[in-house]
This record gives structure tokens, sequence and C-alpha cells, in this order.
């Protein structure tokens, strides 16, 4: 066994006309890792998956899987296989002969072929819906017809496009526990590519969080969430979101800085004892808390939680605390500093 | 039922009569009446002035039977029926599948492909007629170039209909090519690249998902097909005449003649029923045998 990585992307670049696609990408992605790329629409992430895939080339750079060099390779080359954002079922086959369909282009036989696409069908609870076209199924259902497909070849490495961002937001906390299920039952690699970041923390070992086609940060949610690497993670992780604040307004950190701090982190103090006085400017009550949203001129997104039912009128005036230790430094750049 | 509710259906009523009355009216006036009138007038005799029209029953349809020219012509609308359908939707899907991947000058081909429907009917038969031209037209010049002796494309028996089956698949499949390459259009780009994640060869992905997923078009172009088979004559009159001797006559042209050159109105209603009657039969079956195994979104 050798320890270079599963998959490993090394400076991958991708240009549209010119235009901006990706910019030196580099990953190194373990066998067994479940792997979410995370960002805004537009920041790259579908672009990386597909140049993965195959269904694009890079202009440079260089993409391994499994210490083979498949930069250049077709598609079906690199053993992998891929769940769509629109599943891309055939509509005029049955969902066995969808699932089976890349069985039959690689000729297995008929046999070999029965039993792995009744396996899958287990695995996903499509039993007793081998015969219905993908219109006559539910949108869940079809997903899991799309999941099925990919999983009954056995690839060691799986692509998933968006998978849940067609279902509605019940059954996409349902499918969400499936497939991290399936991913470790199985031992295949996914890399998983989500603009929602509860769907990248709750289920990935590794995010890779991207924007304007750069990587911004890659670690675990854990280190993403209380390690924020920069202004952007900082702000784009999390709900509600780490606000910032100048330095300026707060004594002993210089006057270039920007300083961040969860709302968690955060308490209300009497009157004349805070570090800070700002202004009510809304209450969200979200059931178990409520999020209260705070005006101040040195900050953004300052917001802080208090427990069970309790509303704070616009426009009142309140002084909030908080310790140093919970506060995260950026420099000018916005770059994270030690610590 | 109370009140409101029995109103509500009534005024339902009416709305659904009045958006089908223009198409039915006007149906009625076009074509149910003329057909019934049609009907009706091929089980009369011909009259003339010192014997006047009578029923006659099916003997206008056995005279018909009775006639070598109605066997040659049929014959003819047959083997052009034969040869035009398939030959048109094959060439038109070729078209459509080339025209519709990533090549260069696309607008450019598509619109050079299309040009024939455009152009009518008697002015391509025209330009065909200046191809065919025994030692002055383009296929002579081209043969004569290579030593090969002048042929008169359309006046010999032996070439005339097939000299007319090749204008009517030139001008048919840049026509249906429209059809199909709409059709490819509606098919989506991820089904390609799922299938080419899974090894699919180009050849196996147009067989086993782009041909099934185009047969609601084939099967309206196969109908629309057939019907152009026995509709379009307008060339016969610019090129042949449906000579020599009847060799590439057909049904429609020969109705033609019996109802405005032999005056023989009864006839021409006769045929026209016999050709409405096999049209609606032939229709009828492909609609039901196709539509089977049809996939529609």
């Amino acid at each position: 066994m050798t320890t270079s990585p599963f998959v490993k992307l090394d400076g991958v670049a991708k240009r549209w006309n010119g235009q901006l696609g990706v910019e030196g990408i580099t990953l190194d992605i373990p066998e067994g890792s479940f792997t979410a790329l995370l960002g805004p629409s537009g920041c790259g992430k579908s672009t990386t998956l597909r140049l993965l895939a195959g269904l694009e080339l890079p202009d440079e750079g260089k993409i391994l899987i499994d210490s083979k060099d498949v930069t250049t390779s077709a598609a079906s080359d690199r053993n992998l296989s891929m769940v769509f954002q629109s599943y891309a079922l055939f509509p005029h086959l049955s969902v066995a002969e969808n699932v089976v369909f890349g069985l039959k282009v690689r000729r297995v036989p008929k046999q070999e072929r029965q039993e792995k696409l009744h396996r899958a069908l287990e695995i996903t609870g499509l039993l007793g819906l081998e015969d219905r076209k993908p219109g006559e199924l539910s949108g869940g259902q079809r997903q899991r017809v799309a999941l099925a497909r990919a999983i009954v070849a056995g690839q060691r490495l799986c692509l998933m496009d968006e998978p849940l961002s067609n279902l509605d937001a019940k059954l996409r906390n349902a499918v969400r526990k499936d497939i991290k299920k399936l991913q470790r039952d199985l031992g295949i690699t996914v890399v998983y590519v989500t603009h929602d970041q509860t769907e990248a923390m709750s289920m990935a070992d590794t995010v890779v969080l991207m924007k304007d086609g750069h990587i911004q940060q890659v670690g675990t949610p854990e280190d993403l969430y209380s390690r924020p690497s920069n202004t952007f993670v900082a702000e784009f992780v999390g709900a509600p979101p780490m606000a910032l604040l100048q330095s300026s307004v707060l004594d002993g950190f210089g006057d270039d800085k920007t300083i961040g701090i969860r709302a968690e982190n955060i308490q209300i103090a009497p009157k004349g004892e805070g570090r800070l006085r700002c202004v009510v400017n809304e209450s969200e009550f979200l059931g178990a808390e409520t999020l209260i949203g705070l005006d101040h001129a040195g900050a953004t997104g300052l917001c802080v939680l208090k427990p069970g039912l309790s509303m704070i009128a616009e426009g009142n005036e309140i002084d909030i605390n908080f310790h140093d230790e919970n506060l995260h430094v950026f420099d000018a750049a916005g770059q994270r500093q030690a610590g | 039922m109370s009140a409101h509710a029995n109103l509500e259906r009534r005024r339902q009523a009416i709305y659904g009569w009045l958006l089908l009355s223009p198409a039915a009216v006007l149906l009625t006036l076009f074509a149910f009446y003329p057909s019934v009138a049609t009907l009706w007038s091929s089980v009369f005799s011909r009259g003339t002035r010192r014997k006047p029209t009578e029923f006659v029953g099916t003997e206008n349809y056995a005279d018909l039977f009775a006639d070598p020219t109605f066997w040659i012509v049929v014959k003819n609308n047959i083997l052009y029926a034969g040869v035009t359908i398939p030959v048109s939707i094959f060439i038109a899907l070729s078209m459509a599948l080339w025209a519709n991947g990533k090549i260069r000058a696309r607008g450019f081909v598509r619109t050079a492909y299309f040009t024939p429907t455009v152009l009518p009917m008697i002015a391509a038969a025209n330009l065909w007629l200046f191809f065919y031209t025994p030692g002055l037209g383009v296929l002579d010049q081209i043969g004569s170039l290579f030593g090969l002796p002048s042929v008169n494309w359309l006046g010999q028996p032996e070439t005339a209909l097939w000299a007319i089956i090749i204008v009517t698949i030139w001008k048919e499949a840049g026509f249906f090519m429209i059809f199909y390459l709409a059709a490819l259009q509606t098919i989506p780009e991820d089904l390609k690249e799922a299938a080419d994640i899974e090894g699919t060869s180009r050849w196996t992905y147009t067989r086993r998902i782009v041909l099934p997923l185009l047969m609601p078009t084939t099967l309206f172009i196969a109908v629309n097909a057939m019907i152009n088979s026995v509709k379009l004559i307008d060339h016969l009159f610019i090129l042949t005449k449906g000579g020599p001797s009847d060799a590439s006559k057909l049904i429609l042209y020969y109705i033609w003649e019996m109802a405005f050159a032999f005056f023989d109105a009864p006839s021409a209603a006769a045929m026209t029923i016999m050709v409405i009657a096999v049209l609606g039969i032939v229709a009828t079956i492909q609609f039901f045998y196709l539509d089977k195994r049809t996939h529609y979104q």
C-alpha cells in the first residue's frame, strides 16, 4: 500500500475563452473519504468535478486517480461513476435497464448483471420498481435510481454533482443520511459538489471551500467552522455566519485588522458593562432560540443568540460582551493570523 | 346541486363550445362535407346531355379495377412511397445528427439543408429539369467529362419514375431534418455525459438512447411522408406529365387527369375515396402499432 492519495489534482486550471474557470486547484483525496466541494454559484466546484470526471479537459495541471495519470483520459477510462444534478436517467428505459445500462455496455454477462442489479436495488430500496419508467417515479425515487446506477458497477470513486438540489427539504435530510451510510458501507471514495453548507458540513470528512475558481480552505468541517483561514470562509460557513468587526472598534488589535466572532460566543451584558454598544435591528424566533440581529458602525453580520422565545424590540440599544480567546483575527488582506 | 354550481357548469359548457366551434365549422365546410360529397358522387354515373346522372352503385369502382392504367399508377405510387419514405427519413436523420454535432459552420449547414424546403416545388422542378435535360443538363455535362453517353433521364420509362423519386427525396429530407433537429435539441446534454462515463460508444449511444427518444418524431415524420407520397405531385407537371407511357404517373396526377382532362368526375371521385381509405388505414396502423413502441416524454 502506497501512501500516495487515491485522487490527486495538481495545479489544475481550466479557462473558458480566457475567462476564469478554475485556477491552481491542488487537492489530495484519500481513499474511502467523503470530500465535499463547497462554494457559491459560479465558484468552479462543478467545473472541478467535471475535470475529475473527464467531461472537460484541463488547460493546465495533472489529474491522478489511483496513481495513474488520467489527465487526458476519456471519462470511461477513469473507473468512476457519477450522479448528476438532473439524475440524467434515460427516460425511455425502465429502472432496471437504467441501472444496468453501463454493465450492458461493458458486456457483463447476464447472470452477473442480474445479481448486481438486485443488490444495487436492494441497497437503494428500489426493489419492486424495476419495471417503472423514470417518469412514473417520485423525485426521491429517481434520485435513488441515479444512486443505484452509480454504485452498480462497483467503481471505487463516485462523483456527485449536487444530487440533492432537486429534492424538497425534508427528503433532502433523509437522503443525506442514506448517501453517507452508503459511502461508509461500500467503502467508496465520494467527491460531492454542493452549494449547501449544511450538506457539506454534515456529510463530508473533508470540505473544500472554493470561490472564484480558487480553493479557499481545505479541512474538516470543524476546521472550517472554528479556524476559518480567511474572512470569506468565516462569512460563508455557519448559520448565522461569523460577524466581522473592524479592529479599530476594539482596544489592543491595531487599526488594519478584521476581527471575527461567532454569535454563540457573544453575551448580552448589563448596560454600561459591555465591550460594544449596538442597536437591535431584528429579532428572529428560531424555535429553541431567538436570533437577535445587531447594528454597529464598525461591524457586519453581528448577532447574538438568546435561548427560547426572547424578542427584543427593534431600535433598542444593548451592550454585548465576549472573550478574547473566542476572537478570530484576520490581517489586512483578510488572511487568518496565527492562533 | 346548488344554483351557482349549475350556472358555472353551463358557463363552462358554453365556453367549451365556443372554443370548439371555429375548428368544427372550418373542418365541416372544407373537409367533412367535401369527403361526403365525393363519396356521394362516386356512386353516380357520369351525366351527359342525353344520359342524365343515375345511381350506379359500385360500377365506377369496378370500372377502375378493370382499367390497366389504374394498376400501373397504383404500382408506381407504391414504389414511389416505398422508396421516398424510408430514404428521406434516413437522410433527414443522418443530416440532423451531423448538423446537431459540434461542427464548424453549423448555421450554414443547417440553412443549406433547409433550402430545398423553402423553394416552391414548381421552382425546384424547374431546377431539376435543368439537371436532367439531355445534352445540356448538368448530369449529362458531368457524364460527358467521363465519356459517358447522353441519357434522357426523364424521357425513358426505365428512369423517369426514379428521377421523380430523387427530386422528392431532395425536397423532403431537409424538411424532415428540421423536425429531427428540434427533437435532438430536447435531449439533455447530460444523458450523453452519463453514457460517456459508462464508456458507451457513439454508435451505441445513438442506437440505444437517441433513436428511441426520437421515435415520436419519426412516427410524425413517417405519417407526413406517407401523406406526401400521395399529395406531392407538383413536380410531375413540370418534369414528365406522368409520362412516358404512364411510367411516372402517380395516383393524384391520374385523379387530376380524370377530373380535369377527361372530365370524368365520378371516376376521379371513386379513386379519391380509395386513396382516402388506404391512407386512413395505413395511418391508423402506424399510430397504433408504433405508438406502443414509442416513448413520449
